[in-house]
């Protein structure tokens, strides 16, 4: 009985011991495995600036330098000025803001009767606003390039922006998940007071909103600074042009300048990632709670 | 009685400030969603050009497009490619970053957010940047390559290697739907792995009989939006294209994808009547295939009930 549980305790001991050697190892294989795949991603990070701080004879030589031999901050200067960055940037800056204000107003009020008032059709409505997700942009760009057209309005900034003053799914979307969380109390509270839904909305709603207005602020800027598409279809002007536009025009000289197109890349680049820090928590909680990007 | 006429005065009340709060959304959705729908399907019927009046044409785009116009079949070949072979890498890969992002050791988030970081890049300034990444000549991947001893293939300059090309570009944007598995990774209950490894199942059957069941309504849902991105897949293969103003879909139209000709026919050609006969298409394949994969979703994913 005795040697019984003796043995018992030896084993546990070896087991024990051997159990711990495999977790390490088990622990280092992990952190190898994610810092060499991590390494994969951030390496193109390293490469735009790296290659945006060498000379033209630098970034063709062999073998190739990871450090600049010599560290050429004018490529930065050369760049801004080989194209009208900042006019660009400017402009896309423009538009951002003029959308993102747009937004904020008619998605929060279109939200606001989507959630806080109940009335007979609401729901259906509501889904037609979803099913808008549904339809393509290329559905819609011909008639809307034609109308723009008419209207003499291609080249301006005007079909960039006006869509936004009228509300869209997703920060609609975003606004009702947020706006019913608030508990009702506090708009039934209101209204006994007297309070008008347009006070309800301005003086009890929206003060409370400011973490779905910093979410759509966030939202707004990347897809201004990403937009592709139509400022292609809309911005003929080239004075009018935003910078995802503008980046091109290292591409279509002939010999492209691959050390100043990098450096103009990184500019565009810092933003975007120094708004993403800023916003982190924001940012991910949008993403994961719409699902949407 | 005077409470229900208090009552329906209320209701009338929140009725009349519900759509004038909406409003400002049913203008927008009569000029920017619906007018352009319906035009658009009358143009599909039309020989539509930029400044000419419409004039009806019967099914004769839609005809031409069946039965004549082989780059359009090239498109279709070529955007399937992309639906068949990226959208899976993308959606696995996603998955099994996911779980290397969800191991508990030190320095997790700085992981998380290197792995995250790719996806704020816009798609211009990254396009651009793997244009130099993967330049046949000049280019690290290539002279990383060559080191090693292996052939170094021209990647954007290759028809063959283009779509790979494309699709390696687009696996570093992948932190977009590993945030959304991480998020689901998070829901699964720790008793379920508990129960499992008791019973003696292995790391690799917990991942299979648990983790990928319990997160496959995520799953579907980055399958359906990233099978409708693909299918509009424009910014990055316009730019490799090149700017010659004329959506190339250039190595020899190995990237000439649906929404790039789709482009080229409407404003390049100006052809807007029969470019919108293949955005109506476009339309109908996106219903279809969304419809298919939530209606038969209900036997293969998992919803807790």
């Amino acid at each position: 009985m005795g040697t019984t549980a003796e043995t018992s305790k030896v084993t546990r001991t070896a087991s024990g011991v051997s159990y711990a050697n495999r977790k390490t190892l088990e622990q280092i294989f992990k952190y190898i495995i994610i810092i060499g795949i991590g390494s994969l991603f951030a390496f193109p990070f390293l490469w735009l600036v790296l290659t945006s701080l060498k000379s033209p004879a630098e970034i063709i030589s062999m073998p190739p330098t990871l450090f600049p031999q010599e560290w050429h901050w004018d490529n930065y200067a050369k760049a801004v000025t080989a194209i009208p960055f900042f006019r660009y940037m400017g402009n896309t800056v423009f538009i951002f803001v003029l959308k993102a204000l747009g937004a904020i107003l008619s998605c929060s009020l279109a939200a606001y009767g989507f959630s806080m008032l109940r009335w007979p059709g609401r729901d259906v409505v509501f889904f037609l606003v979803l099913a808008t997700m549904m339809l393509p942009f290329q559905v819609t760009m011909i008639p809307l390039y034609i109308l723009y057209d008419r209207l003499d309005l291609i080249g301006t900034f005007t079909p960039l922006i006006l869509p936004s003053w009228f509300g869209y799914a997703f920060s609609i979307f975003m606004f009702r998940q947020f706006f019913r969380t608030i508990p009702r109390e506090l708009t039934e509270a209101a209204r006994i007071d007297g309070c008008s839904e347009p006070r309800i909305w301005a003086q009890v709603i929206m003060p409370l909103a400011k973490p779905a207005i910093a979410a759509l602020i966030l939202f707004e800027f990347m897809w201004t600074w990403n937009d592709f598409l139509a400022p292609l279809l809309y911005l003929s002007k080239e004075a009018n042009w935003t910078l995802a536009l503008g980046l091109l025009q290292f591409r279509s000289q002939r010999e492209t300048n691959w050390e100043l197109l990098m450096a103009a890349s990184t500019l565009m680049v810092v933003p975007a990632i120094v708004l993403y820090f800023f916003g982190q928590k924001t940012f991910i909680q949008g993403v994961a709670t719409t699902g949407f990007k | 009685m005077a409470f229900d006429s208090l009552k329906s005065r209320q209701n009338r009340r929140e009725l009349k400030w519900g759509l004038i709060f909406i409003t400002p959304w049913i203008i927008g959705f009569l000029i920017f969603n619906l007018y352009p729908t319906l035009a658009s399907f009358y143009y599909s019927f039309t020989d539509k050009a930029l400044v000419r009046p419409p004039e009806f044409v019967g099914f004769d785009n839609y005809v031409k497009l069946f039965t004549r116009d082989t780059l359009f079949f090239k498109a279709i070949r070529n955007t399937l490619y992309m639906v068949v072979v990226s959208v899976p890498l993308g959606i696995i890969i996603a998955f099994l970053t996911a779980l290397l992002l969800n191991m508990k050791i030190r320095g997790q988030s700085v992981f998380r957010t290197i792995y995250y970081l790719p996806t704020v890049v816009p798609a211009v300034a990254g396009t651009l940047l793997w244009l130099w990444i993967l330049n046949p000549q000049f280019g690290i991947m290539n002279q990383a390559l060559e080191t090693i001893g292996l052939r170094s293939p021209a990647w954007f300059g290759s028809p063959q290697w283009s779509k790979p090309a494309l699709i390696m570009m687009g696996l570093w944007g992948v932190g977009a739907s590993t945030v959304l598995y991480l998020a689901a990774l998070q829901g699964v209950p720790q008793e379920l792995y508990e129960a499992a490894t008791l019973d003696g199942a292995g790391w690799i059957q917990r991942t299979l009989k648990i983790t990928v069941p319990m997160v496959s309504p995520v799953t579907l849902f980055i399958a359906i939006t990233s099978i409708i991105g693909t299918f509009q897949l424009f910014t990055q293969a316009y730019i490799i294209g090149g700017t010659g103003g004329g959506a190339s879909g250039a190595p020899r139209e190995s990237l000439l994808f649906y929404a790039i000709y789709l482009y080229r026919q409407g404003f390049v050609y100006l052809k807007m009547g029969y470019a919108s006969a293949m955005a109506w298409i476009l339309f109908i394949i996106i219903m279809v295939v969304t419809l298919v994969l939530l209606r038969s979703s209900a036997r293969y994913v998992y919803y807790e009930s």
